[in-house]
């Protein structure tokens, strides 16, 4: 925008496309500034909603005896800073967020940071693994849906497509629990590993890639047959939603004046779909998966209890029954941050596929 | 000048709620290589269908029937591989708005040079070199620079010249231009159809210009087929008809233009509006509109009938040819 020479009426070709590397530079700082500002809005509204929310921390985690010994309970306040007016509270909090400090978890009695640690990992390489899986098979269906419009395979996928999004995830994870793994013995079907092995040694929190990076190869793969089950389990419904956009999309391209000028060309059909049309329709398509990703976190919870999967969705759960404070703030906190990463990721992906959007 | 491409009787019909209905019907002209022809009418009277039927790219349900040969072959029976080797390699398109005609998301570079390196093979520095000549033909500043900027950061003037660098790339023996100027500001199309002009004698380039816009067909064509209701009306030379026209829509046409010399008050509307898909008129499909309609024109469908040198007219009373007299 700055150090612009006027636009000189008829010509005006790419000035900044001279210096791209600059002006994605510029893209992504400016999104991560409104990044971090969000990051902060999400730790005031969850200290908010902890205060909100009926239950005393002490009657929760205190026995029964305890409750009714008042230096008990005021030990117990003072240990956890919980007698300090809010605003200072807010603010020890926020400080120690921001070394990373969580603070004690009151239910495992370990620092909420390393708990987060093991469990976040896990919900996102299963989340990762399910999206991957619902991108790529359900925008090639819903390609071959729209290039077929209205004859037999458009019919079929719609059916199928239709299926995917009704059918409830925890009645999928039973099926395909009791044949493909229980049954017939195809897949493995409850937790991240062989019951014999051991987890690989910390990197990621992904045990697959840090198997990968400790070159244990079956633990790698026990880690990788391990995560089939479960993310097919989420990418059914992932998959027909895809499947959907993905279609309804791809007919919205295919009617542009580029798209006809792109066969008055003479290219292959392939060509036309996979350069001129798929690359519009994705800007539709990453939005939708962007937030299909956030719901395949969520959702993660059913498919993380049916399938014995030690993720995020499932410290949430104890961490809420427990009311367990710091617990519960952290997984905000960390899902949060998550969220914005994945609109970041998406808000980058459209400057990437729309050259319009980077130069605006 | 040999004949390029010969149309005969050609027919499209498009699919529409009540059945199949006829856009196109019994069309029939010829292009001579290395001219400009004209083929004017109304919005609805065809001209983008019979574009559209020539390069295989009817909507999907529509069909054709007719002949359509070029240097040779008939496209209108060609497979869809076949067509595919004719589009953009020896048959061009530049259509109307090149604002929604460019891709947006593709940089130049990859809309002028990929169905060069994909028909003739060759590879990217030498695309990449031709479109840069290519860009300096069509009069593009800084051509290397063009190259890497997208159509968003160009004017419509500015992105027209680059669709038609872009329809140049294989060196088409035949250019459709569907209305290549309609979009444009009137400063700029002037321009354009200089442009199109210089091009057609430097490379000995057919152009079939397709446009509403008797003004533009004055300026450029050669030949002039005017259509109404998806049929011929009348087409020759274009000083022919446009200064002695035989055809009563012609004529009705070219009163309709204002005139420099004439002010506001020889504006001629003609009465009526163009007939709808699928509604048109029995017999000729001017008669509701014609001041000298008679019996025969509500029941007998006109054939264009040779009246004068090269010069046909689908009007059998013929009620222009005695009053105006003919050149021929």
């Amino acid at each position: 925008m700055s150090s612009a020479k006027p636009k000189s009426g008829t010509s005006g070709a790419g000035r900044r496309s001279a210096r791209p590397g600059g002006v994605l530079l510029r893209f992504l700082a400016r999104r991560l500034a409104a990044a971090l500002l969000l990051c902060v809005g999400i730790t005031l509204v969850a200290f908010t909603l902890t205060q909100l929310v009926p239950g005393d921390p002490a009657a929760a985690n205190l026995g029964q005896q305890a409750i009714g010994d008042p230096a008990a309970v005021a030990a117990f306040r003072a240990k956890y800073g919980l007698d300090q007016p809010l605003p200072v509270q807010y603010l020890t909090y926020i400080g120690n967020v921001a070394q990373g400090n969580l603070g004690m978890s009151q239910q495992s009695h370990r620092p909420v940071a390393e708990d987060l640690a093991e469990f976040v990992p896990a919900t996102i390489e299963l989340a990762l693994f399910a999206i991957v899986v619902s991108l790529v098979v359900g925008v090639a269906l819903g390609v071959v849906a729209a290039v077929n419009r209205d004859r037999w395979p458009d019919q079929v996928l719609r059916v199928v497509s239709l299926g995917g999004v009704s059918m409830p995830t925890f009645w999928v994870a039973l099926v395909a629990f009791y044949l493909l793994s229980f049954k017939f013995d195809l897949l493995p079907g409850t937790g991240r590993l062989d019951p014999v092995m051991s987890p690989p040694p910390y990197t990621t929190g992904f045990y697959s890639v840090d198997a990968a990076l400790a070159g244990q190869w079956d633990v790698m793969w026990s880690a990788l047959g391990h995560l089939v089950l479960p993310s097919m389990v989420l990418a059914v419904y992932t998959v027909g939603m895809l499947m959907r956009f993905s279609r309804a999309s791809v007919l919205e391209i295919l009617g542009n004046d580029y798209v006809r000028a792109a066969r008055a060309k003479g290219l292959p059909e392939r060509v036309v779909i996979v350069r001129h049309v798929l690359r519009p329709a994705m800007v539709a398509i990453i939005t939708v998966a962007g937030v299909a990703f956030g719901s395949l976190l969520s959702g993660a919870v059913l498919v993380e209890k049916i399938f014995s999967w030690p993720g995020v969705g499932q410290y949430a759960y104890r961490s809420a029954v427990n009311l367990d404070l710091p617990g519960i703030m952290g997984v905000s906190i960390v899902v949060a941050a998550v969220y914005i990463i994945i609109n970041l990721v998406v808000d980058l992906l459209y400057g990437v596929i729309d050259p319009r959007i980077r130069l605006s | 000048m040999g004949t390029l491409l010969e149309v005969e009787d050609l027919t499209v019909w498009l699919a529409t709620r009540n059945g199949p209905r006829k856009a196109v019907d019994g069309l029939s002209f010829r292009v001579d290589s290395g001219e400009v022809f004209g083929i004017a009418g109304e919005s609805g009277s065809g001209k983008t269908m019979t574009a559209m039927a020539l390069l295989g790219l009817l909507p999907h349900a529509a069909r054709t029937t007719g002949r359509a040969v070029f240097e040779g072959r008939d496209l209108l029976s060609m497979r869809p591989r076949e067509l595919r080797d004719v589009r953009g390699r020896s048959i061009a398109m530049v259509s109307q708005d090149p604002s929604t005609s460019l891709h947006p998301m593709l940089s130049i570079e990859t809309q002028v040079t990929e169905h060069m390196r994909h028909h003739l093979g060759i590879g990217k520095s030498e695309a990449r070199g031709r479109a840069v000549e290519l860009l300096s033909t069509v009069r593009i500043p800084d051509p290397e620079r063009a190259l890497r900027a997208h159509p968003a950061q160009f004017s419509g003037g500015m992105r027209q010249r680059i669709a038609i660098a872009v329809a140049l790339a294989c060196e088409p023996r035949l250019l459709l231009a569907d209305e290549p100027t309609t979009a444009l500001d009137v400063t700029v199309q002037a321009g354009i159809l200089r442009l199109l002009h210089r091009l057609r004698l430097e490379r000995d380039l057919a152009v079939v210009v397709i446009t509403h816009d008797l003004g533009v067909m004055s300026a450029v064509a050669d030949r002039i087929c005017v259509m109404y209701g998806g049929r011929t009306a009348e087409v020759g030379p274009r000083e022919t008809v446009l200064t002695h026209p035989r055809h009563p829509y012609t004529r009705g046409l070219l009163d309709a233009l204002p005139h420099p010399e004439g002010g506001a008050a020889t504006l001629r509307p003609i009465p009526g509006s163009p007939p709808s898909l699928g509604a048109v008129p029995e017999g000729c499909p001017f008669h509701p509109r014609c001041a000298f309609a008679v019996d025969s024109c509500r029941e007998e469908r006109p054939e264009p009938a040779l009246v004068g040198s090269d010069h046909r007219v689908a009007c059998p009373p013929d009620p222009l040819g005695d009053t105006l007299g003919d050149t021929a």
